[in-house]
């Protein structure tokens, strides 16, 4: 057995060798083919390459293209590439570099930053081209560089596309920004076509849309010399521009939104019912857009990060608020559709409800109770008793499976940001509960959910959808920033088409008449909670109010409004649309510690709904029903 | 001092052959780079933690690493099906995994390492020559990863790792007849592979080696201008950093995977040769390591390290110098960056250490 082994090793040891060697040769071979290639290239064919080598004259730049335009829906720019001028200064025509600078240093003002991007910028480009030495001039300075410029050979100023938002924080949280791109943003792009490109969208429509915006890069040929200085250009292949892009926002309406929130930290987000058009994505406060494309400067950044306000963070996409009593009018309107009540249904509220063999007590809102209640009371006068009751009959996964059919918990799919990004908000199930919390449902929790408060989180974009979905009789549509796309070299546009998501199966149509005519109590009979909305209207606009606890109270305390702390107050809610019976639009509003949602939040979608109906009424663009039509359906 | 060395566990030969090709690297990028010290001090970083992978790996013992074999292969194996399954995309491929948002690397890179030395375990435990049932085994162990990888899509590395468990085979002696058959079959399917495996931009590619001029401004481009630089560097070049082809940026990647045409086009024939034979210096070396190994193992995995070191080499060569189509693999020692710098130093500790490993006989004794 040994003696074999050992005869094995030997055997497998020359057999090695052989193939040792046979590899060496089968290298040699390979270094044979090699060489002699390279024998044939420079020596044979020496002549031809150095020929070749000295008149290669033709050397491809690339072209960046021009991004697209953004414009709102009444062709109002809300961000283009604009002319910035730069200071760039050839080194070969000018004799001390440092006493031109310091020179230029006297009329403009060149910071320590200029100076060392300067140099290293220039270790790497030959001494015939422009470097750049000052970016982003001002009309100014460029005027006063100008004035000097017969003195300083060799400083030009140059022209560049650079993005620019007119607008400033208008808007922003939907349009977004460019900035720099990064190395890791430029290994998920085509490189070849950003090869001249420095800027990328990074967030909102600029981001989403980024590979319609950008367009494609183009190649000039150009000739020069064998020291590389350019003499002539030569045939190209043009750069294609980015699509300009034709957003749904109006930005007058935009305004007015921005405005009315003034100081406020809040949302707001109003959608055609009809298309899914998002007329006003706001956010407030908002930040320059400006700052970012450029890389922004490390105080102005922590400024905003730091601030209370929070700038930065775009509420109506990412904000999560509970819905408060905005959800009622869903609640009630799922009670009916499934049957558990009637719409002559009605209860007793003597200021608080207690689930049985429990002596915990969920308070009304109204200290000392509202009385007998029915369906349309208790949405216009907003009781919370009669909905503790409504949703433990509806019990809460029934519950959870209706409101997902108006988008609660669902993400909306709308066009900014990658929809990976989008929060979902929540509306809890029972099967939720167990999953994440690891517990079971308690009963107590189906009460308070079918108030809006517990678990649920909405986003300010979900409670429009959500509205938009009620005034369109069940129809979702996907809301969208985005409606035309726009091939500016052959002059095609594109529309893209309103997508529906679903459409609610309607039981009884009479359910909806009574739940949107008790909204429409709301703003337009004396006891509604947002009856200040009703002036000087010719129109009608069918509401909810809402209020969301920021802070609990304890079980025998009362809230006092002016004893706690402004970030402690309640969020003020608010959601309409109008016209009841032709909705045009539908608004969500959310001020941050607003206190009441008719105080505060209501007035916002007034003056919203106001300036979008009134000129298309004024216009005959919207039809008004007369007063004996108005009648019939809603007056019970 | 080479007894010093030794009980490093570094063999002052490959070392040497490595070194000097590491600082001609330096002297190169200099001059490709566009004279930036910059590119310089990151290549000697990464050229830094290269040397300590190959120190680290130097000190264990072959049959240490033969012990670790298959976890490594598994592993290998596992981390290329992660890649497609939760890889990052980039220009069109999906061959990074991101590591809990830290950094990212390519699983083809262990692989390159991990197939050697799992078909050199494999191999060794039996007889040699080995029978048909072993090739076949071995056949799967190589065509597993080959396929994982080639769905990336990464044609080149692929062929590559292949080659790799290729020559474990060939070094074990697998018989000729065997191996005739096997290269008839494999011509039989090119046409197969053209229509069914390749992708349009790699067609575009062979196609572009066949005719450059037809694509002047593209796929071609690249091709031309390294032809252009090597030819016209002639006998003697036209001295450092006076290359036009590479100063005037017309070639592109030069500091990467087409620094060999800056070489050529800066020091000419002479120095082309001159880092030829470096190359042969370094692959002799290391067969010469393997052909006195102490066991069946350690043989196999010098000889096949060392034979892929040099298929590195000649493809990307072949590439620049316009016989092979362009796949992006860099100049193994001398192009800038890339993780494959520390790849290919953890095969020389392997290979290092099978020469300071040996025990109970030295190689005289045979």
């Amino acid at each position: 057995m040994l003696r074999t082994r050992i005869k094995d090793y030997r055997s497998e040891n020359r057999l090695f060798a052989v193939r040792a060697i046979q590899a060496i040769a089968f290298v040699l071979i390979l270094l044979i083919i090699l060489i002699s290639r390279l024998v044939f290239l420079q020596v044979y064919e020496y002549d031809t390459y150095a020929t070749l080598s000295k008149e290669n004259r033709v050397k491809l730049v690339a072209v960046a293209p021009t991004r697209g335009i953004i414009f709102d829906r009444n062709g109002k720019v809300l961000a283009e590439s604009q002319p910035s001028y730069s200071l760039e200064i050839t080194p070969e025509r000018v004799k001390d570099l440092e006493a031109a600078i310091n020179e230029i240093a006297q009329i403009i003002p060149i910071d320590k930053l200029d100076r060392s991007r300067f140099y290293k910028i220039k270790k790497r480009r030959p001494a015939f081209e422009g470097i750049p030495l000052r970016l982003n001039m001002t009309d100014e300075e460029v005027a006063r560089v100008a004035v000097e410029q017969h003195r300083l050979p060799g400083v030009d100023i140059v022209a560049r596309l650079v993005r620019h938002y007119p607008q400033k924080e208008h808007a922003v949280h939907a349009i977004g920004y460019v900035g720099r791109i990064s190395e890791q943003e430029l290994e998920t792009v085509d490189q070849s076509n950003y090869r001249s490109t420095n800027h990328i969208g990074k967030l909102g429509i600029e981001k989403h849309y980024e590979h319609l915006l950008h367009g494609s890069v183009g190649v000039q040929q150009v000739e020069i010399n064998a020291r590389g200085r350019i003499l002539k250009k030569l045939e190209s292949v043009a750069a294609q521009p980015g699509r300009n892009l034709h957003m749904t926002i109006d930005s007058n309406l935009q305004r007015i939104a921005e405005e009315a929130l003034g100081e406020e930290n809040g949302a707001v987000v109003a959608i055609e019912p009809e298309t899914g058009d998002v007329l006003v994505f706001a956010s407030q406060p908002g930040y320059d857009p400006n700052l970012f494309v450029n890389g922004i400067d490390h105080k102005t950044y922590n400024a905003y990060n730091t601030s209370e306000n929070k700038p930065l963070n775009n509420r109506a996409l990412y904000g999560r608020y509970p819905p408060g009593s905005t959800i009622k009018p869903f609640v009630a309107l799922t009670g009916l559709e499934t049957n558990v009540i009637q719409h002559d249904h009605n209860t007793s509220c003597p200021g608080y409800f207690r689930l049985p063999g429990d002596t915990h007590k969920y308070r009304c809102w109204k200290q000392h109770g509202h009385g007998p209640v029915d369906l349309n009371k208790s949405i216009v006068q907003s009781c919370d008793v009669f909905y503790y009751e409504l949703a433990r009959m509806i019990k809460i996964d029934p519950l959870h499976d209706y409101m997902k059919l108006f988008g609660f918990g669902v993400k909306t799919g709308v066009d900014l940001l990658e929809t990976r990004h989008e929060p979902s908000g929540l509306f809890p199930s029972s099967a939720w509960k167990r999953r994440v919390k690891k517990q079971p449902w308690y009963p107590g929790e189906t009460l308070i959910t079918g108030i809006g408060q517990g678990f649920t989180l909405v986003t300010p974009l979900q409670l429009a959808v959500a509205t938009a979905t009620m005034a369109n009789r069940g129809k979702l549509i996907k809301p969208r920033l985005v409606r035309e796309i726009e091939n500016i070299r052959s002059g095609e546009k594109q529309q893209i088409a309103p997508i529906l998501v679903n459409k609610i199966n309607i039981v009884e149509n009479d359910h909806w008449l009574q739940v949107i005519g008790a909204m429409k109590d709301v703003i337009h009979t004396p006891r509604g909670t947002a009856r200040r909305l009703n002036k000087d209207i010719p129109y009608t606009i069918a509401g909810k109010t809402g209020t969301a606890q920021v802070i609990g109270i304890k079980q025998n305390e009362k809230y006092d409004e002016s004893k706690v702390l402004k970030k402690h107050q309640d969020h003020a809610l608010f959601i309409a649309f109008a016209p009841v019976e032709n909705p045009k639009i539908a608004v969500a509003v959310i001020v941050e510690n607003g206190g009441h949602g008719g105080a505060t939040a209501a007035p916002v979608a007034g003056k919203i709904i106001r300036s979008w109906l009134m000129p298309k009424i004024e216009s005959g663009e919207i039809q008004l029903p007369t007063e004996e039509v108005e009648e019939e359906p809603d007056n019970e | 001092m080479n007894e010093l060395l030794h009980r490093l566990h570094l063999d002052a030969l490959l070392l040497f052959g490595i070194m000097t090709l590491c600082l001609f690297s330096m002297l190169v990028l200099y001059s490709a780079g566009g004279q930036e010290t910059d590119i310089l001090v990151k290549q000697g970083i990464r050229l830094l933690s290269g040397f300590f992978v190959m120190f680290m790996l130097a000190q264990f013992s072959p049959q240490f690493m033969r012990s670790w074999t298959p976890w490594v292969y598994s592993l290998g194996i596992i981390l290329l099906i992660l890649v497609l399954t939760h890889g990052v995309q980039a220009k069109g491929a999906q061959r990074w995994l991101d590591v809990f948002g830290l950094f990212r690397f390519q699983p083809s890179e262990i692989m390159k390492l991990a197939l050697p030395l799992m078909v050199a375990r494999f191999l060794s435990e039996y007889e040699l020559p080995p029978r048909i049932p072993r090739l076949i085994v071995a056949a799967i162990l190589i065509g597993v990863p080959f396929a994982l990888i080639i769905k990336q899509p990464d044609l080149g590395t692929s062929l590559l790792i292949g080659a790799s468990g290729f020559f474990v085979v060939f070094l074990a002696g697998i018989r000729w007849k065997y191996l005739i058959s096997l290269t008839i079959a494999g011509v039989a399917m090119l046409p197969l592979a053209w229509y069914f495996l390749l992708h349009d931009y790699q067609k575009t590619r062979v196609l572009t080696l066949l005719n450059p001029e037809s694509d002047p401004l593209n796929a071609g481009w690249h091709t031309i201008q390294a032809k252009i630089a090597i030819g016209s560097g002639g006998t003697y070049g036209k001295g450092w950093l006076n290359g036009t082809q590479s100063q005037l940026e017309f070639l592109p990647e030069r500091h990467t995977d087409f620094i060999f045409a800056v070489i050529g086009e800066e020091f000419g024939l002479m120095g082309l040769l001159i880092l030829l034979a470096a190359y042969l210096f370094i692959t002799a070396r290391g067969l010469y390591i393997a052909t006195y190994g102490q066991d069946t193992f350690s043989r196999l995995l010098a000889g096949s390290l060392s034979l892929t070191f040099f298929i590195y080499v000649f493809v990307n060569i072949g590439m620049v110098s316009g016989i092979l189509p362009v796949v992006g693999l860099p100049l193994p020692l001398i192009s800038y960056g890339g993780t494959s710098i520390v790849t290919l130093m953890a095969g020389f500790g392997m290979i290092m250490s099978v020469q300071t490993h040996k025990k109970l006989f030295r190689h005289e004794d045979f």
